[in-house]
Order: C-alpha cells, then sequence, then structure tokens
C-alpha cells in the first residue's frame, strides 16, 4: 500500500499535477474569499471563512476530479494495469493506496488556507473574536468531503478506461452526492419525508458539521460513504 | 519448482479462448508456447499470473494454485506481459526501484544497480522509459520481471518488434538467466524456439497440438531417424524394402526407422548388394515451421 502511495505521489509531483491543483485552488479560493467583491470577507464585515467553506466544496467538484481521473483510468488504457496486478499486491492495497495519495493531496491543498484563520482572527473586534469551534467543525467536514470526493473520483475511475468520461462521470456524481438529495428533497412529492432525504445528502452532514458540533453520525456518513466508494471499486476491479 | 496447467478453460463470451488445455513446465527448463495470433496465449499466460481467471481449471506454481494463493504465486513469478506495459513518465531507476519494493527486494538500490548492469541498461540508467526505444525498453520490461530473482518466468513475446542484434542479445539474456528458472516463453517466431527452447507446446484455437521436446517435434513421427542416402548411380529402392524409404531423385533415397542403428543397418546393405554409395548423411529433420504449419493449418 505504502509503495502504491509513493508511486502516485511521485507521479503526482512528476507531471505537474499536484502542483496545478494546489495553485488553481488556492488562488481561486483566495481569490473569492479576500479579492472579489461580493464575495470577500473584508467587505462582509463579520469574522467569518463562510465564504471559503461554502464554495470549497464547488470548486473541489471539478479539481477532485481532476486528481483522480487517471488513477485507474489511465492504467487501463495504457497496460500497465496488468503490470500492477501481476506484482504481489492485495487488491484493496492498490484502490486505498491510489485513494490515500489523492486524499493527501487535497489535505497539502487545504493546509495553506489555515492561514486565513490566523488573518481572520487578527482582523476581529476584538481580536480573536470568531467562532473558532464552527471553523474546527467546517475543516473536519471539508476534509472528510474532500475524502468523499476522492473515494468518488477513483470509484469512476475505476469504471472506464477514458479520462474523460471518468471526470465527467465523477463530477457529476460529486455533485448528486453533495447538493444532488438537497434539491431532490425541494420536489412536492416527499411530503414529511423531504428531511429524511435530504439527510442522505453531503450538503446535509457538511452543514451540520459547520455548525461546530462535531456529531459522530455526521462523521461516520462521510467514512461510511468513502469505504462504500472504495469496497465498489475493489469489486469492480476485481471483476474486469 | 514446475508450473502446471491443468484442464484450463477460458470462455469469453460465446468463444472458448483456452479449451481444456493441460501441460508442465518443468524447472531448469525453457518451455516455448507456440501459436498463431489468437489461439490463447497470452490469454493461458494472464491466467497463470492470478491477471485473469480461468473459468474451470487451474495453474499450479510449484503446487500452488494460482486462484487460490495468487500473492504467494505472484511473489515467486516474473512476468512480461504481450505489449511490455510500461510506466513511461517513471525513470529507469525509479520504475525499477518500484518494482523491487513491490517484491519486497532486500537492498533495492543495489539490486537495481545489479539488474541496470546485467541487462545492459548502464547507459539508459538515467533516462525516463518514454524516451527509450523499444529494444530498451523491453530491457527495462525484462528487468521488471526478473528483479526478485523469481523462480518462474513467464514471458510474453519477448522479443517482438526488437532489431536481429537486440533479439540475440534478449535471447541470450533469457537463456543465461532460465538455468535455474522455470521459464515460459511465447512467440510465434520459429527460430527463436529452435534457438532457445527446450521444450514446445503448440497450441490452436484454444487446443493443444503438440507437447514435446524441440528435437522429438522436429522428427516427424515422433522417434524416427532418417538419412539420406546419394548414390553414384541409380538403385533399386527394393533393396530397402525393410525400412521406410523415399525416393528424393534418381540417384538419392531417404530412409526412415526407428531404430537407433539404423546408419549400421543402411551400411549393411549397401555392402551386401555393393551399391555404389557416394554420401550417407543424417537427413535434414523438417524444419519446426514446417511441423506448426502442419499442426496449426486450418481443418475448414
Amino acid at each position: 500500500m505504502v509503495t502504491i502511495l509513493i508511486k502516485e505521489i511521485n507521479e503526482f509531483l512528476d507531471s505537474l499535477i499536484a502542483y496545478v491543483v494546489m495553485g488553481v485552488f488556492l488562488t481561486g479560493i483566495g481569490l473569492l474569499t479576500w479579492v472579489f467583491p461580493d464575495t470577500n470577507v473584508l467587505d462582509y464585515g463579520y469574522a467569518s471563512l463562510e465564504t471559503l467553506f461554502s464554495l470549497a466544496p464547488y470548486v473541489f467538484m471539478f479539481l477532485i476530479p481532476a486528481i483522480t481521473m487517471k488513477s485507474f483510468a489511465e492504467e487501463k488504457r495504457s497496460g500497465t494495469l496488468e503490470l500492477l496486478y501481476t506484482l504481489p499486491f492485495r487488491q484493496h492495497d492498490i484502490v486505498i493506496g491510489k485513494f490515500l495519495a489523492g486524499f493527501l493531496l487535497v489535505i497539502v491543498s487545504l493546509l495553506p488556507t489555515l492561514i486565513y484563520y490566523y488573518s481572520l482572527s487578527a482582523l476581529g473586534n476584538p481580536v480573536g473574536n470568531m467562532d473558532t469551534p464552527g471553523i474546527i467543525g467546517s475543516y473536519i467536514g471539508l476534509t472528510l468531503l474532500g475524502g468523499v470526493f476522492t473515494a468518488v473520483g477513483i470509484f469512476a475511475s475505476a469504471l472506464t478506461q477514458n479520462q474523460i468520461v471518468s471526470f465527467i462521470t465523477s463530477a457529476f456524481l460529486c455533485y448528486v452526492l453533495y447538493s444532488g438529495f438537497d434539491s431532490v428533497a425541494d420536489l412536492a412529492l416527499w411530503g414529511n419525508e423531504s428531511s429524511t432525504v435530504e439527510s442522505l445528502g453531503m450538503l446535509f452532514h457538511y452543514n451540520s458539521l459547520s455548525r461546530g458540533v462535531i456529531d459522530l453520525t455526521d462523521i461516520a456518513y462521510f467514512v461510511g460513504l468513502g469505504y462504500l466508494l472504495l469496497l465498489f471499486t475493489v469489486l469492480i476491479m476485481k471483476r474486469s | 519448482m514446475s508450473l502446471e496447467v491443468v484442464g484450463l478453460t477460458k470462455i469469453f463470451g460465446e468463444q472458448r479462448a483456452v479449451d481444456n488445455i493441460s501441460f508442465t513446465a518443468a524447472a531448469g527448463q525453457i518451455t516455448g508456447f507456440l501459436g498463431p495470433n489468437g489461439a490463447g496465449k497470452s490469454t493461458t499466460m494472464k491466467i497463470a499470473t492470478g491477471f485473469s481467471l480461468a473459468t474451470s481449471g487451474l495453474v499450479l506454481v510449484d503446487g500452488v494454485d494460482v486462484s487460490k494463493d495468487p500473492l504467494a504465486v505472484k511473489k515467486i513469478t516474473g512476468y512480461l506481459p504481450e505489449h511490455n506495459p510500461l510506466y513511461l513518465d517513471m525513470y529507469v531507476r525509479e520504475f525499477l526501484r518500484f518494482i523491487g519494493r513491490a517484491y519486497q527486494v532486500k537492498n533495492i538500490k543495489s539490486k537495481v544497480e545489479e539488474m541496470i548492469e546485467r541487462i545492459g541498461l548502464t547507459r539508459e540508467r538515467n533516462k525516463r522509459i518514454g524516451t527509450l526505444s523499444k529494444g530498451y525498453r523491453q530491457r527495462v520490461g525484462l528487468a521488471q520481471a526478473l528483479i526478485h530473482d523469481p523462480s518462474v518466468l513467464i514471458l510474453d513475446e519477448p522479443t517482438t518488434g526488437l532489431d536481429p542484434n537486440q533479439i540475440i542479445e534478449i535471447r541470450n539474456i533469457i537463456k543465461d538467466i532460465s538455468k535455474e528458472k522455470t521459464v515460459i516463453l511465447s512467440t510465434h517466431i520459429m527460430q527463436e524456439v529452435e534457438a532457445i527452447c527446450d521444450k514446445v507446446v503448440i497450441i490452436d484455437r484454444g487446443q493443444i497440438v503438440a507437447d514435446d521436446e524441440v528435437s522429438v517435434l522436429k522428427t516427424e513421427g515422433g522417434d524416427k531417424q532418417a538419412f539420406k542416402m546419394t548414390f553414384e548411380s541409380s538403385v533399386d529402392e527394393r533393396l530397402f524394402e525393410k525400412f521406410e524409404i523415399d525416393r528424393v531423385n534418381e540417384k538419392e533415397l531417404l530412409a526412415r526407422a526407428s531404430e537407433d542403428n539404423l546408419r549400421a543397418e543402411l551400411l549393411k546393405v549397401i555392402a551386401e548388394n555393393d551399391l555404389p554409395l557416394a554420401s550417407i548423411v543424417k537427413a535434414d529433420e523438417q524444419s519446426l515451421e514446417e511441423v506448426f504449419r502442419k499442426l496449426t493449418k486450418s481443418k475448414d
């Protein structure tokens, strides 16, 4: 597993993917949080990282599929999958190794935004006047969300040998899992069950975490969803 | 350490790619696995390496069923897949170290250097695999299959697309390393089989049509010997009626028999009849190519 992880990370670093992903994510989020007038914190006037946490999932929705789109698809297309699967790895080690490499890249991209927390706390009046538990909760939520998106990406990549198909599938799946249930819950046909439908989506649990209450059910939801996706990936790879 | 294929069948949809084949590759031998394109060679090899699953039947590597304990088999098997897939973005060293780590090779760094040396990649060792020519990529593929000193080596068309010099070099490498290993090599180059294989298994449309030593296969009818006799003048072939005789032309006769001392027997008849013998030579065995064609030609 570690061997696969190292290989995948080297691949990210060699192929510029890592730098591009981090660069785009930080530039985009940085501009949205601090510069663009519609969304920036300074004009808003409240010491809150609301912008970062509400927009980052949508940025992830494009960036994470880009990170993971080649993981299995490219191996299948170039035939190196045969090489990989005849080395003495267990099937799930390969999947987990690839997942962890992507997840690690997401976490590393997220780390520099911790500076925002410091800046914001310095800007608060009085200094440090902000919703720290809410921010911690949101970071945990965003990290878990990134993990699930990565799992979605790996899963989508296992379905095809075409990177573009893999990208689009995983971006779509990320969208559906994130806010799809929320939108569907708004339809009139659920009656009293609409909140149940809503709670199937990631947005519900993400919002719940960002309130600063670390509820185990929310964490279990993300971990369980990620686990299921990786399990499906292992099964798909076993069958082909 | 031997590799045994027992009643192996693989069905893709309607097609039986491999149809109930069985053969054994013994240790210390190079077994040539021959067959026309699409005969089921690669399919068999993919199953033997644990990449594909058989529909029925099994492959035993050193007595271990590949489908039951793939990890144990993968650890002792080196595999060069058809088309030699490699990570083109990796550097030669980086790639070999990755493979070495996958096999949990000890002293990876020195082992990689040793492999690079042995396989003739010294000048290319700092290059990206994508920039290498086909011959060197093939060497990287071979180095990859050998780095953990496997006891079973499965090579799927190791020399396709190489120039004649490279073919000979790669063959020598294979021959050199095969001494204490079980090697199975698929190819459709007959000279290759004659040059390096001890034993041949010929497969056609999923079925085995021949499984024998190269020398045996070349003498048609199994264990018969053949001599070509050339005479000064025309000779009555009925004198040799206790042998199997073919008249090549007026002065030449081809005698076949399964006796070991065929030459002596023939010479006795010649002496008894005082025939004007010009020469008697062991007849050219039929080429493996002819055997191959005969065995795999379309039956419909």
